[in-house]
């Protein structure tokens, strides 16, 4: 059977004409779901390769500097080509307008060149590996002195991300004023999609955090190029300013990485559980709530750089705060679970993988977050055992549940549901294998960023890369599973989950100008009462 | 597909964007107030340095500037599309004018050997160092933003020229002129912060 294609119908001009260049909201979105997958695959080989080269103690593959190098790549990838955009621009392109009834984001124009800026911000990051002198290996933090005065080729890559950073900010701008002025008839504040509000929080971090990030950048490279001496303290700099502006923004950089995820998770669970979520108005002003406060806690990450201990007191004190509204939303989701009718279809899975890995790499942070702990476990594979919890745990799994829950929206099939959720549950237990044995190398003190160890954490070590392949097996089984479903899956219909959002009334998938007439909302997203089940 | 026009929603996202470059001079004046509670005594010696005339001059030059943007604003909303291409052409004349003061200004501070990394200031008090290094990054990136200041009036006076912004639809030219009214906010917080302090 086949399947109309909707906005994806090739039309009469060129295929770069139809689709680079393309001001279609849907379009975009698939662009940047897409380059962000390719550049998801790469940060996979490199972290596998690193775990590869952690198998034994010593040098097995590749040297300290290639090392190093790795890395560095690894981080700035995954962090900056791929968690940070991965569903605001992807999912949020796709589907914001769609959740809202509008007929596109307020400025078409301006989202094709945050596409553009996308692709150029990560070819820049990408050219610096084989140009200059050798491969960035500063790490993604590009903490100074190091990255004022190493010969590696890092201005061309800070350049990337601040161009990344740019796109960015203009994506979250594009979102805040697509909610506020493009809203159907009836859709009011306290019927938006919590997807929605979600992205709008994130927008707004995107927005105010931003701009500390790329003025940071902006600095590495005026040092590099100038010599300025703005962080040297011989010159009457200081290095630790460094730290507090890109901490300023990266730690409410994590918040854009997960309140998305968090509100795809809050768009599942009730569509797969039957029922209203719990909360409503809760969920909306934790992500309010961690959106602010989150702003708050940047020094967290500097516990150990020499702060004066009033600092380190009231930023400890702060970081437990953040954990609070975390808390809620997790709470919220169990209530709306608690007596659902429960279709344990592939997103809850995700979903439900979600809650527990975040949960997991949450309560480490919380570990991270008292100063006192933190001295302990700083710097050692506890940290990397924390963040992928939260990022690969968190975000990832947001990201793979909103794959599962919209493909067939975006390509009118449906994949295999038995071979989803064996894929889901492949990934939790690899995740497991591959992050577990981290906490207990942190605690032991292994310190991250090392390409040898002491004999005495081989176990450990080889543990880890045995999870790295189930992980690997996870993520080719899903690929595999979505990829041959794209062309050869089930046509879907209208709406398959009989979700109550405004997205699947449309045909699936879409066509290019949405609604044919603009809709009028009656009712809130999670009332499915008023759903008519699909033919 | 009809045109999608919202001139509510232009202004709002233009007031997104200079909040935007706001929180990036902010962090530029966090480091510089963190450096001044560090140093007072070395950054009141270092300002003197300055040339307060040229300074002065600046000012006056950029917030001139900046009325000649406004009146290009009113002038096309009032449909008189001639006064307004007048009015831009002079904003961005008195911009040039601007560049070149301070061109005027750096180049003679370089000839005397003032500038981050030089061999005459390598044994200065660090305090003093730092005030020029901030000096030079943060007028430095302010000029960069007269630059795109200038693009952007270059680019508005065209669509005026093509008929695409008019008397009716004026959203672009008053974008410009509020990113110009920025442009000139900074400058006004800039020129105390170096060349007033004592
Ligand atoms: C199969 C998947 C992955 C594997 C095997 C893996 C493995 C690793 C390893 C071994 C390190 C180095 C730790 C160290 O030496 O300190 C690392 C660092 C890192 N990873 Fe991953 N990782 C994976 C996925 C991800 C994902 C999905 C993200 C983000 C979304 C991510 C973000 C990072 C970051 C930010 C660092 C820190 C780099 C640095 O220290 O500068 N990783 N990863
Ligand atoms: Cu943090």
């Amino acid at each position: 059977m086949t399947v109309d294609a909707g906005f994806m119908t090739p039309g009469d001009k060129s295929w770069v004409r139809e689709w680079l260049f393309t001001i279609d909201h849907k379009r975009i979105g698939m662009l940047y779901l897409w380059c962000i997958m390719a550049f998801f695959a790469v940060g996979v080989f490199l972290g596998l390769l690193m775990r590869l080269e952690l198998f034994w103690p010593g040098k097995d593959l590749i040297g300290p500097q290639e090392y190093n190098a790795v890395f560095t790549l690894h981080g700035v990838i995954m962090v900056f080509l791929v968690v940070i955009p991965s569903i605001p621009a992807a999912f949020g392109n796709i589907f914001l307008p769609l959740q809202l009834g509008a007929e596109d984001v307020a400025f078409p124009r301006l989202n094709t060149f945050s596409f553009w800026l996308y692709v150029i911000g990560g070819g820049t990051a990408l050219v610096s590996l084989f140009t200059g002198g050798g491969a960035p290996d500063t790490g993604w933090t590009f903490y100074v002195p190091f990255s004022s005065v190493t010969t590696t080729n890092v201005s061309m890559a800070v350049a990337g991300v601040f161009i990344l950073g740019f796109s960015s900010i203009l994506t979250g701008l594009n979102f805040i004023v697509t909610i506020h002025r493009l809203r159907a008839p009836g859709l009011s504040w306290a019927r938006l999609p919590l997807f929605a509000w979600s992205l709008y929080a994130t927008a707004w971090i995107q927005v105010l955090a931003t701009p500390i990030l790329s003025i940071t950048v902006v600095l590495i490279i005026i040092e590099r190029l100038l010599g300025m001496g703005i962080f040297d303290p011989a010159r009457g700099g200081d290095p630790i300013l460094y730290q507090h502006l890109f901490w300023i923004y990266s730690h409410p950089a994590v918040y854009i990485m997960i309140l998305p995820a968090m509100g795809v998770i809050s768009d599942i669970i009730p569509v797969f559980c039957r029922k209203s979520i719990f909360g409503y108005k809760t969920i909306v002003g934790s992500s309010l709530a961690i959106a602010f406060a989150g702003s708050l806690v940047w020094a967290h990450h500097m516990f150990v750089s020499g702060m004066s201990d009033t600092a380190v007191m009231v930023f400890s004190f702060l970081t437990f705060v953040v954990a609070v509204p975390s808390a809620v939303k997790v709470f919220n989701w169990l209530s709306t679970m608690y007596k659902g009718s429960i279709r344990p279809e592939p997103p809850l899975i995700f979903a439900l993988g979600f809650i527990f890995l975040f949960a997991m790499g949450g309560i480490t942070g919380l570990v991270l977050g008292s100063a006192g702990t933190d001295m302990h476990v700083h710097d050692t594979y506890f940290v990397v055992g924390h963040f992928h919890y939260v990022i690969f745990g968190g975000t990832g799994f947001g990201m793979f549940a909103a794959i599962h829950y919209w493909f067939p929206k975006m390509y009118g099939r449906m994949y295999d549901r038995r071979q989803a959720i064996i894929s889901a549950l492949l990934l939790v237990v690899g995740l497991n294998g591959l992050y577990f044995p981290m906490y207990l190398l942190g605690l032991a003190g292994m310190p991250r960023r090392y390409y040898d160890y002491l004999p005495q954490y081989t176990q450990l070590h080889q543990f880890s890369t045995y999870g790295s392949w189930i992980t690997l097996i996870g993520l080719g089984l899903m690929c595999y599973n979505l990829i041959r479903s794209r062309y050869r899956g089930e046509p879907a219909g209208r709406n398959p989950w009989a979700a109550a959002t405004l997205e699947w009334t449309l045909p699936s998938p879409p066509p290019t100008h949405n609604f044919d007439q603009e809709p009028v909302v009656t009712h809130g997203p999670y009332e499915f009462g008023e759903v008519q089940d699909d033919a | 597909m009809h045109e999608h026009r919202d001139y509510q929603g232009a202004k709002m996202g233009m007031w997104l964007f200079l909040f935007t470059e706001i929180l990036l001079f902010g962090g530029l004046f966090v480091l510089y107030a963190v450096t001044l509670g560090r140093f007072p005594i070395e950054f009141h010696e270092a300002s003197k340095l300055l040339d307060v005339t040229m300074g002065t001059t600046n000012t006056v030059v950029l917030i001139t500037s900046s009325l000649f943007a406004a009146l290009a604003v009113t002038a096309l909303q009032k449909g008189n599309r001639r006064l307004a291409e007048v009015f831009i052409g002079l904003t961005v004349a008195l911009a040039c004018c601007f560049l070149v003061i301070k061109y005027f200004e750096w180049s003679h501070k370089f000839h005397m050997g003032i500038y981050p990394g030089s061999a005459d200031i390598a044994d200065w008090a660090p305090g003093k160092q730092a005030f020029f290094a901030l000096y030079y990054t943060m007028t430095g990136l302010h000029g960069v933003h007269v630059l795109i200041g200038m693009a952007l009036f270059g680019w508005v006076w065209w669509l005026i020229r093509a008929g695409k912004c008019t008397s009716d639809h004026y959203v672009a030219l008053e974008n410009g002129g509020l990113y110009w009214h920025l442009v000139d906010l900074v400058w006004i917080f800039l020129f105390p912060l170096y060349y007033l302090i004592t």
